[in-house]
């Protein structure tokens, strides 16, 4: 075809190319059509392995058209049998507080270290940046013996029905205890957070911060109401992508928790796949109900979860 | 790329005059405004976060590299009596069979999201760019896994590679003819079903951030090169490309990391085990869950730091030019 193009004299290269394009074009849709359904097979198939009663697979085999119809069974059986609900709850009470701690420490370092220099504020900014991309098994075993050696006190609970939310532990110690899975996920993320703040700060002229100052007021009072406000955007977007790296945590829980009740649903599930070995379409259907929250953020946040991650990279 | 220039724009003075001043600047004054009570809630907002730091990661880290050196079993006290030299990577190098293993896993884990995973997703992002109906439910559609949890996502794969349940043996008809494929059992094979999985969610996110860069570069530059008659493959290898260096870097550190960390997936497997060793597990089997060796998992943890020392300074001397 580019021999074509070459030898053709140059007045007409132009509608040649033009015409060419077309077939291009439709090879290119059938080939972005042709990913597609591979890209949504593996989740279509989920969904259908989790509509089908257990009976039903095994006469048939799992591929099979439905003999009896299709049901909601399994996620009937996995919600109760499994006790998903408690498991969200645990998740939820380790992800939230998560989160808003991560925005809050993390938009103040990016704030001091963007609107002030100082001399080691490039320091900071690499250590908490290099301390986000550290593989967490890298740091796993002295953190262990941190999290088994630091006294926490005990001061009762808040009990709300069978959960049980210790203040601020129920064994004197950061291990084992939904604090202790808080606080690691803050540390983390703040690293990511802060760089990705910083990034956003650095753009806010620092005029703005100096004249709040002539005003009188003091820096906590800036970082509060004058430089988060403007930060809105970019803490929706860190708050969105925050949320879904916690929510999707499975190496952290499985090594700083050791209760089964303390865990959050994501690795809860590896334990329920034990329990239920055989039987993939509960398994299934537990699976797409851990995924259920992180695919809500897809539907309504999916810009802001883009917009964190590309706030991230674009800008570096 | 607009953003890095537009993000140098608030006028920068130069450094503060006083070696540890903190020094709020403008174009012409110099003089600070801050009062002592601003110094001291700065240092505090600055200074609780980064002593979390400190001790719960860059601690630890060095710490990592101490226990190397020791055959502590994290019971008890450090003593002198612990430290054994390098006898614990001399063991690792040469008399556990299982490091060099699980580090070509990394290797492969490594070069298959390189030349396959990534360049897939870059390919991905340019076709997307191009503005063709449905651009939008492709974009969406490939980026969809990225929000699930590798757990889930191992589970997801496992109804497709399970050996008599899963649908890719059932459809090829090798359940019914006996000629089953263990595809997660097979430890020839299974390293590369479960990259598979990984790649699903991996393709995506690589299209996402490089989509992100396609949109920043400058549109006249690749009218200036149609106009000069570059083909588009000619457009993008010779001016798209270079001006996206800053993006490609980003991409290369996100790869090399994400091989580096891989963890989940191969441990909802397996455990990591039979053909699925893979450096991060070992630390995890020799020192958290079979046995308690702090010491000689350490000195796994050391290597697995060393060598995400090369993506993290790469990323460091790359981003932190532009910053503060």
């Amino acid at each position: 075809m580019s021999a074509v193009a070459a030898a053709a004299p140059r007045t007409t290269v132009r509608p040649v190319a033009r015409r060419r394009l077309r077939p291009a074009r439709t090879v290119l849709q059938a080939f972005l059509a042709v990913m597609t359904v591979a890209w949504l097979f593996p989740l279509f198939w989920a969904i259908y392995s989790s509509l089908r009663p257990y009976s039903d697979t095994v006469l048939h085999g799992y591929v099979s058209w439905p003999s009896n119809g299709l049901s909601f069974v399994n996620y009937q059986n996995v919600w109760t049998q499994a006790d998903i609900p408690y498991f969200y709850l645990n998740t939820l009470v380790i992800v939230v507080p998560g989160v808003i701690l991560t925005l809050l420490l993390a938009s103040m370092v990016a704030f001091c270290c963007t609107q002030f220099s100082w001399k080691f504020n490039l320091i900071v900014l690499m250590l908490f940046t290099a301390g986000n991309l550290l593989p967490p098994q890298v740091i796993i075993l002295p953190l262990y013996w941190v999290y088994l050696n630091t006294p926490i006190a005990m001061l009762g609970s808040i009990d709300i029905g069978r959960f049980s939310f210790a203040l601020f532990s129920d064994n004197n110690l950061l291990y084992d205890q939904y604090i202790g899975i808080i606080l690691i996920h803050v540390v983390f993320q703040t690293g990511f957070a802060t760089f990705v703040l910083s990034n956003y700060m650095k753009t806010i002229t620092k005029e703005i911060t100096e004249s709040a100052l002539v005003d009188g007021a003091n820096v906590l009072r800036i970082w509060w109401s004058v430089i988060l406000p403007l930060c809105r955007p970019a803490l929706a977007a860190m708050a969105t992508l925050v949320f879904t790296f916690m929510y999707n945590d499975f190496f952290w829980a499985l090594v700083l928790l050791k209760s089964g009740d303390k865990r959050p649903i994501t690795s809860a599930l590896n334990n329920l796949a034990g329990e239920f070995l055989i039987n993939n379409n509960l398994i299934a259907a537990g699976a797409l109900l851990a995924c259920i929250p992180p695919i809500i953020v897809f539907i309504l946040l999916q810009k802001h979860f883009v917009a964190g991650l590309t706030l991230g990279s674009t800008k570096g | 790329m607009a953003n890095t220039t537009t993000g140098l724009a608030p006028a920068r003075a130069p450094k503060a005059p006083e070696a540890g001043a903190l020094v709020a600047t403008s174009r012409k004054r110099r003089y600070t405004l801050l009062t002592r009570h601003d110094k001291i809630l700065i240092a505090l907002m600055v200074g609780v976060p980064l002593t979390l730091d400190l001790l719960l990661i860059w601690g630890p880290t060095l710490a990592s590299i101490g226990f190397s050196f020791t055959n502590w079993d994290g019971i008890g006290p450090i003593t002198g009596e612990n430290f054994v030299g390098f006898k614990n990577y001399q063991f690792m190098f040469t008399g556990y069979t299982l490091f060099w293993p699980a580090f070509f896993h990394n290797l492969i884990w490594l070069a298959w999201l390189t030349f396959i995973a990534t360049p897939l997703g870059m390919f991905f992002a340019v076709l997307l760019d191009r503005e063709m109906r449905g651009t939008r439910i492709y974009q969406s559609v490939f980026f969809l896994p990225v929000v699930l949890s590798l757990v889930v996502v191992g589970f997801i794969w496992e109804l497709q590679f399970a050996p008599t349940e899963g649908f890719i043996n059932n459809a090829f008809g090798l359940v019914k003819s006996g000629k089953l494929i263990d595809w997660l059992g097979n430890p020839r094979i299974n390293l590369f079903a479960i990259l598979t999985a990984t790649s699903w969610r991996h393709v995506g996110y690589i299209m996402i951030l490089y989509l992100a860069g396609l949109k920043s570069v400058d549109p006249s530059l690749r009218e200036a090169a149609r106009v000069d008659g570059a083909s588009e493959v000619q457009t993008f290898f010779s001016v798209v490309l270079p001006v996206m260096a800053p993006i490609n870097v980003i991409i290369v550190v996100v790869t090399a990391i994400e091989a580096l960390r891989a963890f989940d997936i191969a441990f909802i497997i397996n455990q990591g085990k039979n053909g699925l060793e893979l450096l991060s597990i070992l630390i995890y089997n020799n020192s958290l869950s079979e046995a308690s060796l702090v010491g000689f998992g350490s000195a796994i943890a050391v290597i697995l730091l060393v060598i995400s020392l090369g993506p993290i300074i790469l990323f460091l001397s790359r981003t932190m030019r532009t910053l503060a």
